[in-house]
Parts: structure tokens; sequence; C-alpha cells
């Protein structure tokens, strides 16, 4: 028994929020890595399906050349961004069930109780799905770079193509958490997840470009955050024509009504 | 003047028409090891959820070490360890992540960070099963697990909630071990709930003896035992205070289940 684990009787360390959320950011995002570690095959398994995507898909389409492209890209080079987008979205928009499972092991009860403002417990575990997603984009580079798709290499790209797709991932991630806030059950979440995530999909410029879209679906891509995602990507990856800094300012926006709508809902969870 | 470590006058808090708890004042003395003692259904659960700050407070005034639950939730929290009925830890970590994840949420300086994690590690008897994922701990494990997260912040109030529940009885005396080994190392205030008698009569300095949202006695054990005679157990002292025995399950008795059920579940 050591006589170290002393008490402490005043709160100690100064409570400025604005020190917190970096900190717990961060401290999410590290739980996230180690996790990680400890178990690789999730990584695997999440990389199928943009591996089919990419070579079945995207290698059928290129050939037909049924999809006009902008700037006399080819079709894989305009799918990439929104293949990479994709893998991560789907990564994100399930990550609700992980604060249902804590909530169910109890762990998201302890978690309430430390000393953490619920936006910064939200803002964390949205990072940290942004880390998970950040892990898919490596392996579809890796790909694409395998297949031939040419990319930039520019590390200021590559950079910014990863803080786009954390971005997004954080934002999808907190509308996962906002509805799992609101069903508090895991298979609904579920349900849900699979209704939500193809119309995001298919409402984005991840697979067609907006010109050729019906007046209808371009009015949905407007909205949606997936398709800032991949003008981003594609504006700093292939070089074509987008509004990037248009498109961060947008991502960002979303992570902010995301973080506040999930983290209204969260405390709905412990009770 | 100093404050108590826990004082709470004319709490209640109702869910809905439910009154679950209806009214209760308690004070606990810094250093003390106070229980809350009663059936599933008592209230326990329900103020020991108001203090730590997860619950609203709706009604009555709470004060830990002085601080408002309603004005300062931070710092409260500051102040606490918790452990919930419930066993839980991240198993996808190792023993050492989880209480290294806690010593950051409580924003333990970095310098000091790894010491205090391997003390709080080694209090519990875990210093050699650190590095293993947590998923593989037994029941008792994850116990002591979830107590050295909690120690890792060094709360000046711990609180337990049914510590011991679902686990076998070696387990369950090796963490009423710690818990006692941890008060005479560091004079740590710690509240508690129970529905063991004999937890209550090994543990606590002071126990309340809660029914139906009230506080029916209050006292040392010994003292509630020998109002009632020589040969008195604290059993007894329940039925004689609430008509009732500790082991009436028709309030909550569904929650039991499930927890237990889960606890099982974890503990496989």
């Amino acid at each position: 028994m050591s006589a170290d684990v002393a008490v402490e009787t005043r709160p100690g360390v100064d409570a400025r929020v604005w020190r917190q959320f970096p900190s717990r950011v961060y401290t999410f995002c590290l739980v996230e890595v180690q996790k990680l570690r400890h178990d690789r095959t999730e990584l695997l398994t999440r990389a199928v399906q943009p591996v089919l995507w990419l070579l079945i898909y995207g290698e059928t389409f290129n050939r037909i050349h049924a999809i006009p492209t902008p700037d006399n890209q080819s079709y894989l080079e305009f799918l990439t961004p929104g293949i990479i987008a994709q893998s991560g979205l789907f990564v994100a928009i399930f990550y609700g069930i992980q604060i249902i499972w804590e909530r169910d092991a109890g762990v998201l009860t302890k978690l309430l109780v430390t000393p953490t403002p619920r936006s910064a417990l939200i803002l964390g575990k949205s990072f940290a799905a942004g880390i998970r997603a950040m892990a898919q984009v490596v392996v579809v580079l890796v790909l694409a770079a395998i297949i031939g798709v040419d990319l930039s290499s520019n590390p200021l790209d590559i950079i910014g193509s990863f803080a786009a797709v954390l971005l997004g991932a954080a934002f999808f991630s907190c509308l996962s958490m906002t509805v799992a806030g609101v069903v508090l059950k895991r298979d609904r979440l579920m349900g849900i997840g699979q209704m939500i995530t193809m119309p995001l999909f298919f409402a984005s410029n991840a697979l067609y470009p907006v010109s050729i879209m019906p007046g209808w679906l371009r009015v949905l891509s407007r909205v949606n955050p997936l398709s800032y995602e991949v003008d981003a990507l594609r504006g700093m990856l292939t070089g074509a024509s987008a509004h990037v800094g248009l498109d961060f300012a947008v991502l960002a926006a979303w992570v902010v009504v995301g973080v506040v709508a999930s983290s209204s809902l969260v405390g709905r969870l412990a009770r | 003047m100093s404050e108590p470590a826990l004082r709470v006058q004319g709490l209640r808090h109702r869910f809905g028409d439910y009154a679950a708890v209806d009214g209760i004042d308690l004070t606990v003395e810094r250093g003390e090891v106070f229980g809350l003692l009663g059936p599933n259904g008592a209230g326990k659960t329900t103020t020991i959820r108001v203090v730590n700050t997860l619950l609203p407070l709706q009604e009555g005034e709470v004060h830990v070490l002085g601080y408002d639950v309603r004005r300062s939730p931070m710092a409260v929290r500051r102040l606490l360890g918790y452990v919930p009925q419930q066993l839980s830890i991240e198993a996808a970590l190792t023993g050492r992540e989880n209480v290294g994840w806690f010593a950051r949420l409580f924003d333990v300086p970095r310098r000091q960070r790894k010491e205090r994690v391997d003390d709080a590690l080694d209090a519990m008897g875990l210093g050699d099963a650190a590095n293993r994922l947590a998923g593989t701990y037994s029941g008792g494990m994850i116990r002591r697990l979830e107590l050295a997260q909690a120690l890792v912040n060094r709360p000046a109030l711990l609180v337990l909630d049914e510590p011991t529940v679902g686990l076998d009885p070696v387990a369950r005396d090796g963490v009423w071990r710690r818990v006692e080994e941890l008060r005479q190392a560091t004079g740590m205030t710690v509240l508690l709930t129970t529905h063991y008698m004999e937890e209550a009569d090994v543990l606590c300095d002071r126990v309340a003896l809660m029914h139906l949202g009230h506080i029916r006695a209050e006292g040392t054990p010994q003292t509630l035992k020998d109002e009632l005679g020589p040969d008195a157990s604290l059993e007894d002292v329940f039925r004689r205070h609430t008509g009732g025995s500790l082991g009436d399950d028709d309030k909550g008795g569904l929650r039991a289940v499930r927890s237990t059920r889960r606890t099982a579940g974890r503990v496989g």
C-alpha cells in the first residue's frame, strides 16, 4: 500500500474551459489510437468496401466513359477523392454506436462525472472518429497509388486532405451521436445509420459532378457536408477547380452545429 | 471551521410523479466511511447520482467540501472519485491505459502522471496485470481497476455505489481489504451504498438506513445494534426501523436483475 495515494481537498487545477478543449480532444484521440493499436482487424475489414468501389466500380466506369468529368480528368482520378470521403463517412456514421455501447457498459457515466464539459466530451469523441477515418484514408491513398491514379504528392495537399477528412468525420460522428441521443438504442441507430448513409452519399458530388444532376438533387448536394468534403479533397489531391477555403469553412460550421446538437442530447444517455 | 466532506439538506428527487429520494438530510465528516444501507429502490443510487452531478439537483442543498453541486459542478467533480454499481471499464485498453485515460481527464499534471498511475495500480494490487487488456480481467480485478481509476485523481471523497455487488466472496474480500487499507493510509472520506449488512458492518464508521426515499435511522453500526439488544444484527435494526427486510426486492427488482445479468455477462 503506497501512502502516495494522498488526498486533495481543493479542486486544484483551475477550471478554465478554453484549456480543457484541446486537452480533452487530445485524450480521446490518444485513446482511439491505443484501441486501434490493440485491434487492427477493423482497419482491414473496413478497407474492403473502398477497395471494391475503386477496383470494380471505378475501373469499370473509367473504361466506359459514362460519366463526364470536369478538367479532363480520368474517372478514377475524379472518383478517388469521393471514395476517400465515403470511407470516412461510413466509419463516422456508426460512431454513435460506440457511445451507446459505452452507456450500456457504464463507461459513459464515469466520463460524465470527470471535469469534462459535455461539449468537450463530444468534440473529443468526434475527433477520435476522425482518427479512425484518417486511418482509412491511408488505405485508400495507398491503393490509389498502386492502381496508378495520379494524385498530388505535395505534403501540404496530403495534410490538407487529412484535415478535410477529419472535419467530415467529426461532423458525421456528431450526427450519429445526436441520433444516438434521440433513439438511445443500438439497433435503432444501426437502422437509421443505414437509412441515411446512402442518401448522403448519392446526394453528393462523390460519384458524379454536380453539373449532371437534376435540379432538386443539386439543392441537396449544396447543403450536404459530404459534397464540401469531396470538393476540398478534389481540389487538393487532383488539382481540379474547387473552393477549398469555402469548403473548410462550411465543414467547420457543420462541426460546430453537430457538437452543439449532440452535446445537448448526451445527458439523455446517462439517465 | 472546516466544511464536512458532504452536506445534504432537504434533498428530494423525482422521476415523474415518483419521489425516489423524498427529503433527506445527511452529513459525512472528513475521513469517515459512511454507508447508505437499504434494499434496491431505497433511493441510494439516486442520492449518489445527485452528489456526483450526474443528475441535476431538483430540490434541497448538496455541498461537497463546501462546494455547491448546483453552482460549481466542475469543482465538485474534481474532488470526487466515483465507481458506479455496474462493472465498467474499457475492455479494449490495458489496465494501465484505462487508468492513464482518467488521469488525463482529471488533468493530472504530465510530470506526475506516470507515477500516479503506477501508484494507483499498485495500491489496488494490479501492478503485474497493468499491461494486459482489461477485457481479460476477472470481475474482482475489474472492480479494483475501477478503484484505481477513481483514485488517480486523489479524490477527497470516494463514492462507491454497491462496490461488491455481483462479486464472489473472495473478490469481495479483496475489494474490502483495499478500501480499508486505503482509508488507513490516506484518511480518505468514503461514501458507499450497499444492501449487504456485512459490508456495512465491516467497512462503515456510520450508516444511514434508507427506505423508500427516506432515512429511517442513522448512527454507528454498533449503536444501532445496541439499541435493540446484545445479539441484534443490522438486519434486525433494519427490520425494526422499516418493517421490511433488506432482501426485499419489490422496488427496482427489474433493474437489479438487469445489472446482475450485465455483470455476469461481462465477467463471463
